[in-house]
């Protein structure tokens, strides 16, 4: 079976105070190739811990992930990783931090050279190949960080609230670009946000997550992230559905952030 | 009273020269950005030292440095009142038992200290108590023994009773022209001349002193090594002791902030060490190890040690887990994201530990050559202070301040070399 899938995933921290924390109850998920998911939820509801496992930098305390067939037993470079910000090697040029998963196997260098060439006339940073990324703003930092992880070329891409530090024009910029890697290179993708309209345009699917314990609550299938290749992202904006379905998602996740503070109202 | 004046010409020059530099010299600058700012608290871009004020003040210390030691370099005018030279005369009453009364003259001769001069002769004059004559060095007192020729003299039952007309008794002073009168407990008078308001070349040599000095020193050397060889002996045990401490230190801190075991083993060790100053060191190195060469490396590789191991650990410790956890993502193995990943990122730390580590070791090293040493530039201000020679002491007190100014210059230039990164995450 191609594709990741999650099965009973469960995971439980346990406090150095003694008490525990339930992240995830019970997740399951299945993922095809080249699916784009986005993840919502409100803060504490698990979606990094459950991107951290997909990852395979945490292990679960129940349950299995496979991945095209075989159990996920740790990272590996078929699933990449893009963080909102700071993993980006500040002692490595642009062309040597988007060069380093070829460099770590071994890559022959005329072929890696090929690769990262092409990868920044992608992501649009052809002029800044040799600059040290502290230069570059926050979105061309999350350009190279986008490069990198294409440059070793995985099956999945994971990615924790990607565009969450860029403001809000260089953040659509962003989202177009994220679109058009995702339809050219055909990854599956992962993404988790805490913003309804980005989850709504970068996502087929969309994953509303329910916090204490942490599980699915919601799922849709949605037509804007088809729509959003190479057009307009404000001109997707006003499409019939969009306006009901953020504001359906939004008293949602308002809801249970209602419930999260009325519990520890009478907790207290 | 001196000290106040010195700090009343200082503080008069700091005022002066910012409202003349301020008001006269900057109205012609335009205003730019910063000079709009009304808010400087906390903001660094707003305060910048200002090199005017840089400037005068080092012209202000060597002004006053040559005001106060009479330096040739300056105009006489600007010169402190120095010590009285010349000569000078007082009278004195001796009184004898039977209550008979005679004046007599005392000329003294005050002379710089490095000239030799007799005593005038004077006419003895009549009565039974006779003038007297006396030389005195600048800025020292002189017992004068103004009986020793008279007719009736102090073992005769004669006292002083009267300077310059002005009663007098044992322990009581009289002020004279340019000097003073005490009679001391045994009756005899004891004239110190004005000493002024300038310091003893003894005690603070002018700066043109201290510069002939320095020529001298790098000729002729200075206790059978030449200066250069001082300061080299000294830079060499510190460089020495650094690489030595670094080489050891830095493992140790990569192997502390990488494994619980070696973390457990060693953070007693570190960090009770670290707060203990070298210089405690010193009575113990020296007991084990004596006043030699490998003393010494010894003393400045215990400095450097505990300062490099935890920078390195503290590097190692404080990698941002979405870099490590990228790279593994990437693909990379352990070994790759140790050598890629955790040992460039805590570069930028091991150089702020290895800028303490020689600062450190700098005043270690002269620490330990001030308590023994054959050659060293603590070696060579400790000797010479012994010996009085006070410019030698300055000579070696500013050398050894540049060169650790040097010190620190030099590692922040291959910082911004060697890890441009740094800050910038």
């Amino acid at each position: 079976m191609s594709g990741l899938s999650i099965q009973n995933l469960s995971m439980r921290f346990e406090l150095p105070n003694g008490g525990a924390v339930q992240a995830l109850e019970d997740v399951s998920l299945d993922l095809k190739q080249g699916e784009l998911m986005s993840v919502l939820g409100p803060s504490g509801c698990g979606k990094t811990t459950l991107l951290n496992i997909a990852a395979g930098f945490l292990a679960p305390t129940s349950g299995q992930l496979t991945m095209n067939g075989h159990v996920i037993t740790g990272p590996d470079a078929e699933r990449g990783m893009v963080f909102q910000k700071g993993a980006l090697f500040e002692w490595m040029s642009v062309r040597e931090n988007v060069g380093f998963g070829p460099s770590m196997k071994g890559t022959p260098a005329a072929e890696k050279r090929e690769t990262v060439d092409h990868l920044l006339n992608v992501v649009g940073l052809q002029d800044f190949k040799e600059k040290a990324v502290y230069e570059l703003s926050g979105g061309m930092q999350q350009r190279v960080a986008l490069a990198r992880c294409l440059a070793n070329d995985p099956d999945v891409i994971l990615m924790d609230e990607p565009l969450g530090a860029l403001d809000a024009l260089t953040r659509e910029k962003m989202q177009s670009l994220v679109l058009k890697l995702w339809k050219e290179t055909g990854k599956t993708i992962i993404l988790i946000t805490h913003s309804v309209e980005e989850a709504l345009l970068l996502g087929e699917r969309l994953i509303v997550m329910a916090p204490r314990p942490g599980r699915i609550h919601t799922e849709y299938n949605l037509p804007f992230a088809e729509l959003g290749v190479g057009a307009d992202l404000r001109e997707v904006k006003k499409h019939p559905d969009f306006g009901p379905k953020r504001d359906e998602i939004l008293s949602m996740i308002w809801d249970m952030e209602e419930e999260i503070m009325g519990r520890t109202e009478e907790q207290s | 009273m001196t000290g106040l004046f010195v700090l009343a010409i200082y503080v008069g020059i700091f005022v002066a020269s910012f409202f003349i530099i301020t008001k006269v010299v900057n109205r012609a600058v335009s205003r730019d950005y910063t000079s709009l700012k009304t808010v400087t608290f906390g903001d660094e871009s707003a305060v910048r030292p200002n090199r005017w004020a840089g400037i005068i003040s080092i012209l202000t210390l060597f002004l006053i440095w040559g005001m106060f030691t009479g330096s040739n370099l300056l105009p006489k005018f600007l010169h402190a009142p120095g010590a009285f030279v010349g000569d000078v005369e007082f009278t004195y009453t001796a009184e004898a038992e039977d209550g008979s009364r005679d004046d007599a003259t005392v000329t003294v001769v005050v002379h710089p200290r490095e000239e030799t001069v007799d005593a005038p002769e004077v006419d003895p004059g009549d009565g039974f108590a006779k003038n007297d004559s006396a030389k005195i060095a600048q800025w020292r007192t002189g017992l004068i023994r103004v009986d020793s020729n008279d007719d009736i003299k102090k073992s005769d039952g004669a006292k002083v009773v009267a300077i310059n007309g002005t009663p007098i008794s044992p322990g009581v002073t009289v002020e004279v022209e340019n000097g003073a009168v005490t009679l001391s407990d045994k009756g005899t008078p004891n004239f110190a001349p004005e000493r002024g308001w300038q310091m003893e070349p003894l005690y603070l040599p002018p700066p043109e002193d201290v510069a002939s000095r320095t020529v001298k020193v790098l000729s002729e050397g200075f206790r059978g090594f030449t200066l250069i060889e001082h300061l080299g002996y000294s830079l060499f045990r510190v460089v020495a002791g650094f690489i030595v401490g670094a080489l050891v230190g830095i493992p140790l801190g990569y192997a502390m902030g990488l494994s619980n075991w070696f973390r457990g083993w060693f953070d007693p060790i570190v960090e009770f060490m670290r707060p203990v100053p070298p210089l405690a060191l010193i009575p113990l190195i020296i007991i084990w190890f004596g006043i030699g060469e490998s003393g010494k490396i010894i003393l400045l590789f215990l400095a450097a040690l505990w300062i490099m191991a935890i920078a390195a650990r503290s590097g190692v410790s404080g990698v941002n887990i979405s870099k490590v956890h990228a790279a593994y993502s990437l693909g990379a193995s352990k070994w790759q994201i140790m050598r890629y990943v955790i040992v460039p990122n805590s570069l930028p730390e091991i150089f702020t530990g290895a800028r303490v580590a020689m600062g450190v070791c700098w005043g270690t090293v002269v620490a330990a050559e001030l308590v023994a040493a054959e050659q060293g530039a603590g070696m060579m201000i400790m000797v010479a202070s012994r010996f009085q020679n006070t410019d030698i002491v300055i000579l070696g007190i500013i050398l050894i301040g540049v060169i650790g100014f040097g010190i620190d210059m030099l590692m922040r230039w291959a910082e911004r070399l060697l890890v441009p990164w740094k800050g910038k995450s």
